[in-house]
């Protein structure tokens, strides 16, 4: 019987209904896994109370951390950690926690034994700080200090806490509004005036009048320079007033001054509506701030700036080209065995591994080009390349290049969708083959130019590997758009989301407490690059309707 | 309005047909321009790689006698690295210093032998160091250097030649018997002084200076050790010491070779006795390669030949020959190695010199220098320029322009048979810390690697990718297909760094964890499966009705999912009971496969999976796009449905399968993240499944960036790119030509 069955066929068809089934079940699986993991990291999580006996000293001791982590210990590897075999054979479930304080125990993490774990509880008094430094602080808060004072204590201490919190946090921004902002300024143009004198020296202009006009323009800085220190010198005091001292765990009293604070919360005391308002900052902040700590804390910003940066210049370089050349295949050049090979050879090309192209990037553009952009335009810099070194527009061109042929092929189907009679029409009225073209055909076009240019887009977004050699760098000092003129620079390295994943999740040096940020980074570039892909796929469809009516 | 317009005036008409014309010429400019833009992405590959495989060039730029020749006949002379100051070496002891472009003496300085006490051997010690010894007929050695100093008085180099004594004015004595040394061997470097001494009365001597740390002393103090040597001294002609001042190496012209092992300096051992040459050919010239850790020797028939230490399993060392080189059928007169390469030049009794490589196994250059009898040769420190003297007292100064000698097709694609390793292998091996360290380029290994990950993602993705595509254009009901098919492709656009990141951060230690999960997943699967469609014919046709046709594969979601966590549940006991508990440990010891977290599987499942999306979504279309008379045919001649789609629909659709799969190929050969995170990036050639890799684009990302612009090294990595070009590239090409091809034989269907 079951061999008449298999001889219907049917089994062949189930199984193959099961690849399908397969690959549903792991492309939804894969999504949701980064979207639980990546949207869980925001999540305030209940810190606990543990009470646990050591497994040297027999002592009873209290861990406070996030429980992040459970699993079952192997047998195998029970034995070898020198536990008995019937301990062993049972199971011995064991906990990751998180137990911050880095600076005072040396770990972020600690493998807890189930076993050997006495009562857990959730003080609601347990307070969590994420600091500048050092990752996160887990203990109870004992006092406020002013200037060395004890101003709060015990229950006030809190409320107090707040206020005095608002204040550092305030004075913080302005200090590094006054380093970033004006001090960054003035330290841009001293940087020009020494470069502009490095170049009349070259030239052999560098005379007196030359020099006292440098020299005038450098005092001026100076002296706003000073200004500036002494405001700075000023706040840096302010902010260093308060400080708090709480106590650790095992009872250890640590001073912590609130400037090293960035956010404070007693997550255990929160309600479900103030743990969302939690969330929400959180999101904010992930969104909003520059990396801390190597980039395994704080926001990503700045890859989230130079990504969108990169992207948006590629896409002005690689629309006009790929039109262009599309434009020249389907409507100008002579349909024949040269233009499909053109037409194969440029299909081709999408399959050309990426990493070619920033193989590339770096020796043409990088080398050859930035190399002699420098030696003609850029000779004060010498011995510092300024093009000659990758950077922001070497990325964009070397991704140019690595989406052209999406936009040609994306554009071409566009023409060839449109019917001749259109053309033919517009030339029998007497409009010339440019005019057809502007008029008619380009608008007529345009959603599939979009299209194409949307998945240039999405796939530029997600390349990583040509950045790697063309600019992309952990962690950039200033953002490629800023105040100074001339406000654009594409000579600077950049940061990029797919790259930040790449270097927290495989680079950085606290793998395991990084690991959520790479979670909410992945989440937020496939969420990107899914929304610009159903978009491209929306407009595609809206085209597809729109050509449908036209023919009939 | 309408009417103005109607009005056209000539100059409009005009002016309309020129924009006209300059629309054209902007377009196929800028369309031409663009395509050119393409190609030059090959050509330029092309033209970083292309040096790699150009031949040396030299040619001659100076010729003089030598310079103040009354201070006596050259022992040994070398240009400094600017090739600008040149030092000649003196059998009367006389250090004369010339420039190199014209000969003119710069300055002599003597080595201030002692009057009653005559010079009787003379020996260079490391090349890079500058340092000469001169044995005396005393018994004593005189240890000199020669030193350069660089200033730029007015922004113009000056080099200052120097002489300087490291041991001392004094000579040192080494032979207690006051005996003259005939023959002398020495090294020097940070730990001590080394030298080998033979004696008029045949002797060999060994003396080490060995230097001594004080806290307190501001000179350094040297401990002495003496010992002798129990050779057969009598025919003994090369005397010669490594720099690491562990084997020392006595050869005699009949091409007997003695290997000790000097490491304790006051035990030395013999290791080896061995026979270099042909019965009847003599050995005329023996030197180190630099790093000093083969030797080449030059024999009477213009044989140049490389030996090198060699450990064999049983940690043995001996001396064994590695490869060598025909340089003319006349006897070798002299043989330089560059210092920095393993490059070295030649010269036979004619006067006809070729420059070698010995890695690459490479002729870079043959040429005649002179028509006298070449005496001495010296390649310059940075291998850009030889220097030569005749027998009629000239000195010839040849340019050499030798940028690439390392690569040869043989050193990047065959096993090449390494210093110091036990047989010939396939290694990269491309940077090192030492500065004469031997770079391993061979692209073998990479290009393995590429493959396998390849094989591994296409073994995932091939089954899953066309029998999904299969279904979902076939079987499957439209309304879902409108669903299923985008929610499959728009992986395709999914980031492979997010893959990366997964395969190496949570499938990595997922696996190695569950491993035996994997396995029984990979046989519980496809049984539950069967099963379930086996069971569900049995079904009360109230429920089976419910199901549309078309949604089986919705239905199989919940099986697929029991069927895993069941397939998981259990194989922790299963592994248990067959394994003692640990699959990854029974491997190890039953079958002796070793476990690499980061693995083939981990990098076939994740790259299977980037995969995925190219083969379906082509297979898919190509299946779809089958003509549905031809279908409909095969089932109203009593076809079942399966045999419709094996015996007509699929063979229609082959042509597009084929390019389909191909594509695929071409896409896992070259991605980068994915290997790059999820792979342990070790070059090994190893077809274990549990085994990591390194491909020739993750080798790429991970070595471009430290590479230095036009070096070696980076041409090579050019040449990987170029290779990683032309595959996918013919892929491709193959693929779209078969379709073609394909496509019209099929039409008349």
């Amino acid at each position: 019987m079951i061999r008449e069955w298999f001889k219907t066929g049917a089994p062949w068809v189930w199984l193959n209904a099961a690849a399908v089934s397969l690959s549903l079940i792991m492309v939804f699986g894969l999504l949701a896994l980064i979207a639980v993991r990546g949207l869980g990291h925001f999540w305030p999580a209940q810190v606990a109370a543990i009470e646990y006996v050591e497994k040297g000293s027999k002592q009873t001791i209290t861990v406070v951390g996030e429980m992040v982590e459970q699993q079952v210990l192997k047998p195998e590897l029970a034995k070898a950690a020198g536990y008995t075999p019937e301990q062993a054979a049972a199971g011995l479930a064991q906990y990751l926690v998180k137990t911050g304080n880095r600076d005072i125990s040396g770990l972020d993490f600690r493998w807890l034994l189930g076993k050997d774990m006495r009562q857990t509880s959730y003080p609601e008094n347990l307070m969590v700080l994420e600091r500048r430094e050092w990752g996160n602080f887990y203990g109870y808060l004992e006092s406020i200090k002013q200037s060395g004072e004890v101003v709060a204590q015990g229950e006030g201490a809190w409320a107090d806490l707040a206020i005095r919190m608002q204040r550092t946090l305030d004075i913080f921004e302005q200090i590094k509004d006054i380093e970033r902002g004006e001090i960054g300024t003035i330290n841009y143009q001293l940087e020009r005036l020494r470069l502009k004198q490095r170049k009349l020296e070259l030239e052999n202009k560098f005379d007196a009048t030359a020099k006292q006009g440098l020299v005038l323009q450098k005092a001026e800085l100076q002296k706003k320079y000073q200004a500036l220190q002494a405001n700075l010198t000023d706040l840096n005091q302010k902010i260093r007033r308060d400080s708090l001292v709480a106590k650790t765990s095992n009872g250890q009293q640590v001073e912590i001054a609130l400037e090293k604070v960035v956010l404070y919360y007693q997550p255990n005391a929160m309600n479900v509506l103030q743990k969302t308002g939690h969330y929400f900052r959180k999101v904010w902040e992930f969104l909003s701030d520059d990396p801390r700590e190597a980039n395994t804390e704080g926001g990503v910003f700045p890859a989230i700036f130079g990504t969108v940066m990169m992207v948006m210049i590629m896409a002005v370089i690689v629309t006009p080209f790929g039109v262009i050349a599309a434009v020249y295949m389907r409507e100008y050049a002579k349909q024949g065995t040269m233009t499909r090979i053109i037409r194969i050879a440029v299909n081709n090309l999408a399959g050309v591994p990426s990493i070619v192209y920033g193989v590339f990037g770096l020796g043409f553009f990088v080398y050859i080009l930035g190399g002699n952009i420098d030696a003609l335009f850029f000779p004060e810099a010498m011995p510092a390349p300024t093009f000659g070194t990758p950077g922001m527009l070497w990325a964009s061109l070397t991704l140019a290049l690595l989406t052209l042929p999406v936009v040609i092929v994306s554009t071409e189907e566009g023409l060839s969708r449109i019917p001749k009679s259109i053309r033919e029409g517009s030339l029998a009225l007497g409009a010339t083959k440019a005019e057809t073209l502007w008029r008619t055909v380009l608008p007529m076009a345009s959603p599939a130019m979009m299209t194409g240019l949307i998945l240039a887009v999405a796939r530029a977004a997600g390349e990583v590997a040509p950045l790697m050699l063309v600019g992309v760098v952990k962690l950039a000092p200033t953002l490629p758009l800023d105040g100074n003129f001339p406000f654009m620079h594409l000579d600077r390295k950049f940061m990029h989301l797919g790259f930040h994943i790449y270097d927290v999740g495989f680079q950085s040096p606290n793998v395991e407490a990084a690991r959520p940020l790479v979670y909410a980074t992945a989440l937020l570039l496939v969420m990107v690059i899914i929304g610009l892909n159903l978009f491209a796929v929306g407009i595609r469809n809206h085209l597809r309707e729109k050509y449908r009516a036209l023919e009939n | 309005m309408a009417t103005s317009n109607l009005q056209i005036s000539a100059t409009y008409q005009k002016w309309r047909k020129i924009k006209d014309q300059l629309a054209r010429y902007g377009v196929v400019a800028g369309g031409l321009g663009v395509i050119v833009a393409i190609v030059l992405i090959f050509f330029y590959l092309m033209y970083v790689v292309y040096p790699l495989f150009v031949s040396a060039e030299a040619h001659p730029v100076h010729q003089y006698q030598v310079p103040e020749a009354s201070a006596g006949k050259t022992l040994f002379f070398t240009p400094e690295e600017q090739n600008e100051v040149a030092v000649r070496f003196t059998d009367q002891g006389k250090a004369v210093f010339f420039a190199v472009d014209s000969g003119v003496v710069l300055k002599t300085e003597s080595i201030g032998v002692p009057v009653d006490v005559a010079i009787t051997s003379f020996a260079v010690g490391s090349p890079s160091q500058g340092y000469v010894v001169y044995g005396l007929s005393n018994g004593g050695v005189i240890v000199v250097r020669h030193k350069y100093r660089i200033t730029y008085p007015n922004d113009k180099r000056l080099i200052t030649p120097q002489l300087e004594f490291p041991l001392g004015e004094q000579a040192l004595q080494i032979d207690p018997e006051g005996k003259a040394i005939i023959d002398i061997a020495f090294r020097s470097n940070e730990s001590g002084t080394t030298f080998v001494a033979r004696t008029a009365d045949n002797r060999v001597l060994l003396t080490n200076l060995f230097k001594e740390d004080s806290l307190f002393a501001d000179e350094d103090s040297f401990e002495r050790f003496d010992a002798r040597l129990e050779v057969d001294a009598i025919d003994l002609e090369f005397l010669l010491l490594d720099k690491e001042q562990r084997n020392l190496y006595l050869a005699t012209r009949d091409g007997h070779l003695s290997l000790f092992n000097i490491s304790d300096k006051q035990h030395p051992v013999l290791v080896q006795h061995t026979q270099i040459l042909n019965a009847g050919d003599q050995l005329t010239s023996l030197v180190f390669l630099t790093g000093e850790l083969s030797l080449l020797a030059g024999d009477n028939n213009g044989l140049v030949s490389q030996w090198s230490l060699v450990r064999d399993a049983t940690n043995h060392y001996s001396v064994q020959k590695l490869r060598a080189f025909k340089v003319s059928e006349l006897p070798v007169v002299a043989i330089d190695a560059e210092q920095r390469r393993k490059g070295f030049i030649a010269v036979d009794a004619q006067g006809v010199a070729g420059i070698y490589h010995s890695t690459a196994e490479r002729e870079l250059l043959r040429m005649k220098v002179t028509s006298a009898v070449p005496k001495l040769l010296v390649m310059s420190p940075r291998a850009n320029a030889f220097l030569l003297q005749d027998n009629l007292g000239m000195i010839h100064v040849w340019e050499v322009d030798n940028e690439h000698p390392e690569v040869s097709i043989k050193s990047i694609w065959q096993e090449v048979w390494y210093e110091s390793y036990p047989q010939p292998d396939y290694i990269w091996q491309s940077s090192s810390s030492s500065n004469d360290f031997e770079p391993k380029y061979s692209l073998t290994p990479l290009v393995f690697g590429t493959l396998k990950a390849a094989f591994y993602a296409m073994m995932l993705a091939v089954p899953l990718a066309i029998m999904g595509a299969i279904y979902t254009a076939y079987f499957m009901a439209p309304g879902l297909r409108r669903v299923v098919k985008p929610s499959i492709e728009i992986m395709e656009a999914l980031p492979t760094v997010i893959l990366g990141f997964l395969a190496g951060l949570w499938l990595a230690p997922f696996v190695e964890e569950h491993l035996m999960s994997v396995f029984s997943i990979l046989l519980v699967l496809p049984i539950s499966v069967l099963l379930f469609a086996f069971a569900w014919q049995f079904l009360p046709k109230s429920i089976r009705l419910k199901v549309p046709d078309g949604y089986d594969a919705a239905l199989l979601i919940p099986v697929i999912l029991l069927a895993t966590w069941f397939a998981y549940s259990v194989s922790a006991p299963l592994e248990d009971l067959m394994f003692n508990g640990e699959l990854i440990v029974w491997f190890n010891n039953e079958l002796g496969i070793g476990y690499d977290q980061r693995n083939s599987l981990v990098v076939g499942i994740a790259m299977g999976f980037a995969v995925i999306p190219t083969i379906f979504s082509i297979t898919e279309d190509a299946i779809f796009s089958v003509p549905k008379h031809l279908s409909v045919g095969s089932l109203a001649l009593g076809a079942t449905p399966w045999q419709t789609m094996t015996k007509v629909v699929l063979l229609t659709a082959s042509p597009g399968i084929f390019s389909a799969v191909m594509i695929g190929l071409g896409r896992a050969v070259g991605e980068t993240m994915i290997v790059l995170m999820a792979t342990g990036n070790t070059p090994v050639m190893d077809l274990s499944v549990f085994q990591g890799m390194r491909t020739l684009s993750a080798n790429i990302a991970v070595e471009m960036p430290e590479a230095e612009v036009d070096s070696t090294h980076y041409r090579v990595l050019f040449l990987a790119a170029l290779v990683l070009f032309a595959f996918t590239f013919v892929f491709n090409t193959l693929a779209e030509l078969i379709r073609q091809r394909l496509r019209e034989k099929y039409s008349s269907l």
